[in-house]
């Protein structure tokens, strides 16, 4: 495979704790352009504060990251984001077509309201998820599924080249599921960068080219083919065994 | 009516009246996003720890000052808050927890100053104690034109950050990914979710002030899908119970303003949650035993299908007693069954032919076939 000397995000020496012990230890992570990314590892491996310290979203207690070789607040209008589903409240009193336009919020100034412009980009999105028909759904009225499709049509409106995932697979039906991987697969067609946050070791080998183990530290990263191996598996699975034996 | 007699001809009414109507329509309208944050027991800690600040405020000065002990107010319901927030950070106690102890604690504190404050020989100190229950009456043109001015700026503010209030309560973490700081517009709207409390503790009095600010929010979600009709429904219920509750204050002796407020919040909740369309109790009541009808009527008709295929013919008809036993609960509710036919008859479903035996008519069958649970392999395309 050969992929381009271009790196769009580097994480360097990256630690988090939230209180004793460190989620994350001492990360260095390099994601090429163009890549279609999962990062797996085990539950509490700390896959999510991955992303969300990659995000600005949780302060690491050292470490750094670069988009392109630049700050996250430099870059942020590159960077889409879809977050955990479940980690809002359905029961807002919003539409469908509300939620995507907050995509766009990051894109419209201070004050001002979404334009038309804004809505038929917001329409087109909801139109590659095939949701157009719910625009004006009222949000807690979706399955989990058309909720799924919901964020990810918020995030293409951002209209970024680096998109970071939080399991976007997580309980939704096989529909929606193959929904969102032609998605991907397209955004990674128009030469973006995703990188997702997946569960299911069956389905990294035919969704991704490039993955990241981790399990508190770095177990590997590169091609899938190189990289997605049995004895790494073993090596990034393994220390939960450790936990439960104590 | 009495009261409104008494609006036209008192003037002093007719400010108050006005004030606690503002009052409402602002805690209406920060109040929506008070409850969609779930942040309606802070409100109440806030309030409640307020009390020691008028009282300290009032030993300092020794004379009345409402802006003073707004001032006293706040410093008081800000402390408990950072002593609430520096509980949960730095212990194992959970916010609820921590949120009863400090509010019961400043409450206290405060009741019991407000004892000493009474023993103290100053004329001064009349009228201290209506900051508990609220006094409309007690409000000066002064203090009227005070919540006009906060309020005002309150509500400015929420129009102004519309966008990152409503993105920050809904989505806080992609909000701060798109580069707005959730953790700013939490602050400011939690100041202003304090401020509007306590521009109200003189007409509804520190113990019942978060009603005010909850209240509205709570019923005008009944209504509503949409946040800013919500707001806007929140801010009218508001001023209505203002205005309404601080009339039946004056219309009555010794009345304290804000449980009058307060019972008419309520009684406009109350309307809410149950009459409300889609949210409200009576209508997914009704909703839900529409569709119980709906689904026997289905099952009923799919049993006389059933028993027709078996004879090879459709329309075969059937005795009520041959259809009953299958699927609703072993002849117990034979009337039930009954009435359910004819129900479906009034549908032109099916009919009833000699000696009370029921067949599918035309219609029955068409719909049985189009019918979401019926099975691939049915009768008709089959033989």
């Amino acid at each position: 495979m050969s992929i381009e000397n271009r790196f769009v995000v580097e994480v360097e020496d990256m630690t988090v704790a939230y209180h004793v012990k460190p989620v994350l230890w001492d990360i260095d992570l390099k994601v090429p352009q163009g890549v279609l990314m999962a990062i797996v590892g085990p539950n509490g491996a700390g896959k999510s504060t991955l992303l969300k310290a990659m995000l600005n979203l949780i302060k690491p207690i050292s470490g750094n990251v670069l988009f392109n070789g630049k700050s996250y607040e430099n870059q942020r209008k590159h960077i889409g984001y879809v977050p955990q589903r479940g980690s809002v409240d359905w029961d807002f009193p919003t539409t469908v077509l509300d939620v995507v336009l907050m995509g766009r919020y990051g894109h419209i100034g201070w004050i001002k309201r979404s334009s038309l412009y804004d809505k038929a980009y917001a329409m087109n999105a909801l139109e590659k998820v095939e949701m157009q028909e719910f625009s004006n759904r009222q949000i807690s009225q979706l399955s989990g599924g058309q909720q799924q499709r919901v964020f990810l049509a918020r995030a293409l409106v951002q209209d970024a080249d680096i998109y970071f995932m939080d399991e976007p697979f997580q309980g939704v039906d096989a529909k929606t599921e193959k929904a969102v991987i032609e998605i991907l697969k397209e955004l990674r067609k128009q030469g973006k960068t995703v990188i997702v946050v997946h569960h299911d070791l069956q389905t990294v080998k035919d969704y991704f080219d490039w993955v990241t183990l981790i399990n508190t530290q770095l177990i590997a990263s590169g091609p899938v083919d190189e990289v997605f191996t049995d004895k790494n598996l073993r090596k990034t699975y393994r220390s939960t065994g450790k936990i439960l034996k104590v | 009516m009495n009261l409104f007699e008494l609006l036209a001809n008192d003037y002093t009414l007719r400010v108050v009246s006005l004030g606690s109507a503002l009052l409402g329509l602002v805690s209406g309208i920060v109040g929506s996003f008070a409850v969609l944050k779930k942040q309606g027991l802070l409100g109440d800690a806030v309030s409640h720890a307020a009390l020691p600040g008028i009282g300290i405020m009032f030993l300092l000065l020794q004379t009345k000052s409402v802006e003073m002990f707004m001032l006293g107010a706040l410093v008081s319901g800000l402390l408990a808050t950072a002593i609430i927030n520096a509980i949960v950070k730095y212990s194992r106690i959970k916010i609820d927890s921590a949120m009863a102890l400090i509010l019961s604690v400043f409450f206290g504190f405060g009741l019991v100053l407000l004892t000493y404050i009474q023993r103290i020989p100053n004329a001064n100190q009349a009228g201290l104690d209506k900051f508990i229950f609220g006094q409309a009456s007690t409000l000066l043109r002064r203090d009227i034109d005070l919540i006009f001015v906060v309020g005002s700026v309150l509500i400015a503010l929420i129009i102004m950050f519309w966008k990152e209030f409503k993105i920050v309560t809904f989505d806080p973490d992609f909000a701060q990914s798109i580069g707005i700081s959730s953790r700013k517009i939490s602050y400011l709207l939690s100041s202003m979710i304090v401020i509007s409390i306590i521009i109200g503790l003189q007409m509804v009095g520190v113990i019942l002030m978060s009603a005010l600010l909850v209240a509205p929010g709570v019923a005008a979600r009944q209504w509503t899908n949409k946040l800013s009709t919500m707001a806007v429904l929140a801010g009218g219920f508001g001023s209505l119970s203002g205005l309404l509750g601080t009339l039946i204050s004056s219309s009555m002796k010794k009345m304290p303003t804000g449980p009058s407020i307060v019972l008419v919040i309520s009684f406009i909740v109350l309307i809410s949650i149950i009459f409300s369309p889609n949210r409200g109790i009576l209508w997914r009541y009704i909703r839900q035993f529409k569709n119980q009808l709906d689904i026997n009527e289905d099952q009923v008709l799919f049993d006389l299908y059933d028993l027709a295929r078996n004879h090879n013919n459709p329309f075969k008809s059937h005795s009520v007693a041959a259809i009953k036993p299958m699927k609703t609960h072993g002849g117990k509710k034979l009337k039930h069954l009954r009435s359910v036919l004819d129900r479906l008859r009034e549908r032109g479903l099916v009919d009833r032919g000699q000696f009370d035996e029921w067949f599918i008519t035309e219609n029955g069958l068409n719909y049985i076939l189009k019918h979401p649970m019926q099975k691939e392999d049915d009768y008709v395309s089959s033989s």
